[in-house]
């Protein structure tokens, strides 16, 4: 566990004023305050670790605690011993009244600490209601990735997810864009000192499919058309997300033609029943090993 | 026909502990709706997120009105811009090698 600086992350020097704090606080939530930076994890990271430093260096009590035992604070707890005793020894011998040690005014307290770091725990116990004057906050957004595939993209489907121990049952609607972010709200961290719980943001990610090129509900594909029916007309079988159609070809096909397959394409997002269109294009196909009379005959066509 | 619920705006001042001019406020400043029935005001269900970040905006980081309506204004045309860099993106990727 490392040593935190709490000066450090409030960018404030040791010897700071309560008021120097308190403007470096704000200064810097207001940078990366969640609300300011939605989506953005290292933001959110960010804010949590500049509460931490503000609850231990805006409360005085606690504040004096980590200056006194700075990098040593693991070693926190001898060192007040050894203190105590001393202070002891110097009241039985001088008849000295000295201070009450400090650590018992932290400890005890039942507030979910679980967002600061292992090092405030350590240091602090769980967040204590201690001084009185600590802030709402909201928890921290979490945020996760979904991977999906074209064909779980062309239906409504739910999908269960686990965060943090609890199942999410959502339901993802079909035409979902690639990076596209549902907010699920409530299921993100828990807040703190009666705040709010931060919210789940998922954002999907769609694979690339070897098939299909995707614009929006479009689908784009290209097939390869033989000479013969280009130049003649006929019918060729196409793939379409949901499975093969006939498509006629219409004679003296030209190479790079673009035909449209109405309602072929993914359905469109969160609209019933209205589809996007499937795109073919045509990428003519010129026959190679030719047999002597076949080269013969081309001859002939290029003469006629 | 569509079902809107309302929350009662007391309601939400109290659980929030803001005071309703500040909601007013913000109404007035077309940031919010809310809606009127037998003088009673209430909160659409749909307005709750909205105005549950601009209470925090407020109370965590001390954020006046004028300073929530930048800011709104700023978030809205920055998630635009996402948007369209995601949309663009993925247009993109059509046109790239396979």
């Amino acid at each position: 566990m490392a040593f935190i600086d709490y000066y450090q992350t409030l960018g404030v020097a040791k010897n700071a004023s309560e008021k120097d704090i308190k403007n470096a606080y704000r200064k810097l939530a207001r940078k990366y305050h969640p609300d300011l930076n939605p989506n953005n994890t290292e933001a959110n990271k960010k804010f949590q670790q500049l509460n931490e430093a503000n609850e231990v260096l805006s409360d005085p009590e606690k504040r004096k605690k980590y200056d006194q035992y700075g990098e040593n604070w693991q070693h926190g707890e001898e060192y007040e011993r050894a203190q105590q005793q001393a202070r002891q020894q110097g009241r039985q011998q001088y008849s000295y009244g000295g201070q009450g040690g400090g650590f018992e005014d932290f400890e005890g307290g039942n507030f979910g600490g679980e967002d600061f770091s292992d090092f405030f725990q350590s240091m602090f116990g769980q967040r204590s209601g201690g001084s009185g004057r600590q802030a709402k906050y909201r928890g921290q957004d979490y945020n996760a990735e979904l991977h999906l595939d074209l064909k779980e993209v062309s239906e409504t489907h739910k999908k269960t997810l686990t965060v943090n121990g609890k199942n999410i049952r959502i339901t993802i609607p079909a035409g979902i864009e690639n990076g596209q972010t549902i907010k699920i709200k409530g299921h993100g961290g828990p807040g703190t000192n009666g705040g709010p719980a931060g919210d789940l943001y998922i954002k999907f990610l769609v694979a690339d499919d070897p098939r299909f090129k995707r614009n929006g509900s479009d689908l784009y594909n290209t097939v390869k058309l033989d000479l013969y029916t280009a130049v003649l007309g006929g019918e060729i079988t196409a793939d379409t997300l949901t499975g093969k159609v006939k498509v006629k070809v219409k004679p003296e096909t030209q190479n790079g033609t673009k035909v449209k397959l109405k309602g072929k394409g993914l359905p469109v997002y969160k609209k019933e029943n209205e589809f996007g269109d499937l795109y073919l294009t045509y990428e003519i196909q010129i026959p190679v090993n030719l047999t002597e009379r076949q080269k013969k005959l081309f001859e002939e066509l290029a003469k006629s | 026909m569509k079902t809107e619920h309302l929350i009662a705006a007391n309601d939400f001042c109290m659980y929030h502990q803001v005071e309703y001019t500040f909601i007013n406020s913000l109404k007035d400043a077309g940031l919010v709706q809310i809606t009127f029935i037998n003088e009673t005001t209430y909160i659409p269900e749909s307005e709750l997120q909205k105005l549950e970040k601009m209470i925090r905006l407020h109370n965590e980081l001390e954020i006046n009105i004028p300073g929530i309506e930048a800011i709104t204004h700023l978030l809205e045309k920055i998630e635009q811009l996402q948007e369209d860099t995601q949309g663009l993106k993925n247009r993109l990727r059509m046109y790239e090698a396979d």
